[in-house]
């Protein structure tokens, strides 16, 4: 043998053992179901069932993005399909995503059939999973609930004074709020606070009821754990006892229900002057137009909307079916206590449910960061609520104004960009 | 070969890799920078000056560079002569104080979290001699001033090694003839640091802190891990335009300022400490 052949046949080995994933399994590109035991549950519990096989890799933001216009610019890819949530796939181009409209596949929810079309007119993604944001408490804090409330329709004054007794009866403050740098509380602000209080987001962000909002939320801040600007998942603090009430996604309280379920309850957000807020989670799958086989790409993605796939994603996720399905009884505890509280939130008489943002494109990160901002520089550096509002208005004008998105739920319906009032 | 050429072509592999991976994204990075939906626009530098934050994390960045140079400066000087009069046992010093060197800027933020947060070895510490009934939470937006102190700790403690080795270095430079002269003239142990050590050191205490300046600017890993967003600096500010907002052009803007701002730095550095022509060891 030569030195050429040799080199040869090396080479062409290494193609060969580098080709068998590729040509087998679907790469499904995520940015759901990060932490290890949720990917390692997709991978076997709800992916095992798919016959080609698939390779799951679950990434942070950045890079799934930054992969994702490599392959773009390249014109070449080997991610077959994509899984993220409403705002990760609405900061894409359309055009480099496949439409997916003729799949025949759609959500039981006219709203989120109607986000997944990303502004075009077909579907753009595939609606996958939902979640929701929910309050849930240590059942020692029950003791302290002001009298005449009911833990299922509270208001934020209640929910005020039931951590300000549980702060006077520990001596610590034992609100929990997710204001850490991985932490959700913009979604807190968007799609709780401002349409409790104001029965809007953009149009109502400096209006005299925003300022009671804020004024409301410095008086749950003071009864609030000042470690708060650390904390992202608050099922840690649930279970470590730092916080005894807190407000998060049903996905990042998962774990204390399924540790500890007879410690822990779930309920309701609270509800304010315009009625209880509160605002759906939605991820979706799409197929971006570089992938290497769509047609098992797409068979992937029929298999994800069967309801055995919709009910085993469930399990491993704590994110609920979008399709019509029968849920067995014997759910894990977590999930059982996130529905009811859902259920609740959704069913309640003064129920005020908004919108994820929508029509922002790639600005989505600019609008969460006036809502950010402001928390920063009202609560944290207590500067004057209204100069505060007032400054931050324009950076949220700037927003809109450039993408020209219009107002969503809970907001008035408007022609053209939605302003800010 | 021509001899006159041979130098060049042993630089030519490094000049390649330069220009290739350094001066082919430096000027990619520009462009984004000064461009704004494809025309040439200050506007991207327009966004980060004005933003809120801006002013804060400039300040935050200088202030740390400001305190922390001159105490590792400090150190590192006091540190080399410690090392240089030592016969036995030298080697086994500068390994140990140069371990910080091998551990990542992240791992450092980490150790130093382990000791601070709420849960951390201080608080036990303090909690065992019963100084403290329940653990205080020490890095909160209450005591920025804490937060700085433990940052400005895990900087020192991390950064001090690099320093430190290059100065070793040029400390064994120096002929020890001028020492013996400035003995026999009965000159103190200070004096003769001042008027021999100091100026003869010249050209090493320009690299290191060049280096160690350039670095404070860029701090973030330990920051981040400290801090989280309690304590903006420019670096942790030019992630999240690029990896939360996805605005490549904002990064871009404040990339070039605070290479801005490192250049001017080491221009000082460079004006200031420069060596007399004719002048050598």
């Amino acid at each position: 043998m030569t030195m050429s052949t040799r080199i040869a046949a090396a080479a062409s080995a290494i193609t060969m053992i580098a080709a068998i994933p590729a040509s087998a399994e679907v790469l499904f590109w995520s940015t759901q179901a990060r932490p290890a035991e949720e990917a390692q549950a997709m991978r076997q519990e709800v992916l095992g069932g798919f016959e080609p096989g698939v390779d799951y890799q679950p990434n942070e933001d950045g890079p799934w993005l930054t992969r994702l216009q490599a392959e773009d610019q390249a014109g070449s890819g080997s991610i077959g399909v994509l899984g993220a949530l409403h705002g990760n796939f609405s900061a894409i181009d359309p055009d480099k995503l496949v439409d997916l409209g003729d799949m025949g596949i759609t959500a039981s929810s006219e709203t989120f059939n109607s986000l997944a079309k990303l502004g075009t007119d077909t579907a753009q993604y595939v609606p996958w999973m939902q979640a929701s944001y929910i309050m849930a408490a240590s059942r020692q804090a029950l003791d302290y609930l002001p009298e005449g409330a009911d833990i299922d329709a509270l208001t934020y004054d209640q929910l005020i004074e039931w951590s300000a007794n549980v702060h006077e009866a520990t001596g610590e403050p034992k609100f929990g709020f997710p204001a850490g740098p991985k932490g959700l509380k913009h979604r807190f602000f968007e799609g709780y606070l401002y349409p409790s209080y104001t029965d809007g987001v953009v149009r109502t962000f400096a209006s005299p009821e925003a300022v009671t909002a804020w004024e409301k939320f410095s008086e749950l801040w003071e009864h609030t754990n000042p470690a708060s600007t650390n904390f992202s998942f608050m099922q840690e603090q649930l279970l470590s006892g730092d916080a005894w009430i807190v407000f998060d996604h049903t996905s990042r309280l998962a774990q204390a229900f399924n540790e500890r379920p007879d410690d822990f309850v779930a309920f309701p957000a609270p509800a304010g002057p315009a009625g209880r807020g509160f605002m759906p989670v939605l991820a979706g799958m799409a197929i971006p137009e570089t992938a290497p086989d769509k047609d098992e790409a797409r068979a992937l993605v029929e298999y994800m909307m069967t309801p055995e796939a919709q009910i085993a994603t469930l399990r491993a996720t704590s994110f609920f079916p979008v399709i019509d399905v029968e849920l067995p009884d014997d759910l894990p505890p977590a999930v059982k206590a996130a529905g009811d509280a859902v259920a609740k939130m959704s069913a309640a008489e003064d129920a005020n449910p908004g919108l994820l943002p929508s029509g922002l494109g790639d600005r989505g990160g600019d609008f969460d960061r006036v809502f950010n901002d402001t928390f920063e520089r009202i609560i944290l550096a207590g500067q004057p609520i209204e100069a505060v509002l007032q400054d931050q208005k324009t950076a949220l004008q700037r927003v809109m104004e450039e993408t020209g998105a219009p107002c969503w739920a809970p907001d008035a319906p408007s022609e053209g960009a939605c302003p800010v009032e | 070969m021509n001899a006159r050429l041979l130098p060049y072509l042993l630089i030519l592999p490094v000049t390649l890799f330069l220009c290739v991976f350094f001066l082919y994204p430096f000027i990619l990075v520009a462009q984004q920078a000064f461009s704004n939906g494809g025309e040439a626009s200050l506007q991207n530098f327009r966004d980060v000056i004005g933003y809120w934050k801006f002013p804060i994390s400039l300040r935050n960045t200088f202030l740390l560079a400001i305190i922390v140079v001159p105490i590792q400066l400090a150190l590192s000087l006091l540190m080399a002569t410690m090392v240089s009069k030592m016969k036995k046992g030298r080697d086994l010093v500068l390994y140990v104080w140069t371990i910080p060197l091998g551990i990542s800027d992240l791992a450092a933020g980490i150790i130093w979290l382990a000791i601070f947060e709420q849960s951390g070895f201080l608080n036990s510490m303090l909690a065992g001699v019963g100084a403290v009934d329940a653990p205080v939470n020490f890095l909160s937006y209450q005591n920025t001033f804490i937060v700085f102190l433990a940052i400005m700790l895990a900087e020192i403690w991390r950064a001090t090694a690099i320093m430190l080795v290059i100065i070793v270095a040029g400390i064994g430079l120096i002929p020890k003839e001028y020492y013996e002269a400035a003995e026999v003239f009965g000159a103190s142990p200070w004096k003769r640091f001042v008027k021999i050590t100091l100026p003869l050191l010249r050209p090493s205490l320009q690299t290191a802190l060049i280096l160690r300046v350039v670095l404070a600017f860029e701090v973030f890993a330990v920051v981040a891990a400290l801090g989280g967003t309690l304590f903006p600096v420019l670096m942790g500010e030019i992630y999240s335009y690029q990896f939360d907002l996805q605005n490549g052009g904002n990064a871009a803007a404040l990339a070039l300022i605070v290479l801005g701002i490192s250049l001017a730095f080491t221009l000082i550095i460079l004006r200031a400490l420069r060596v007399p022509k004719g002048a050598t060891i």
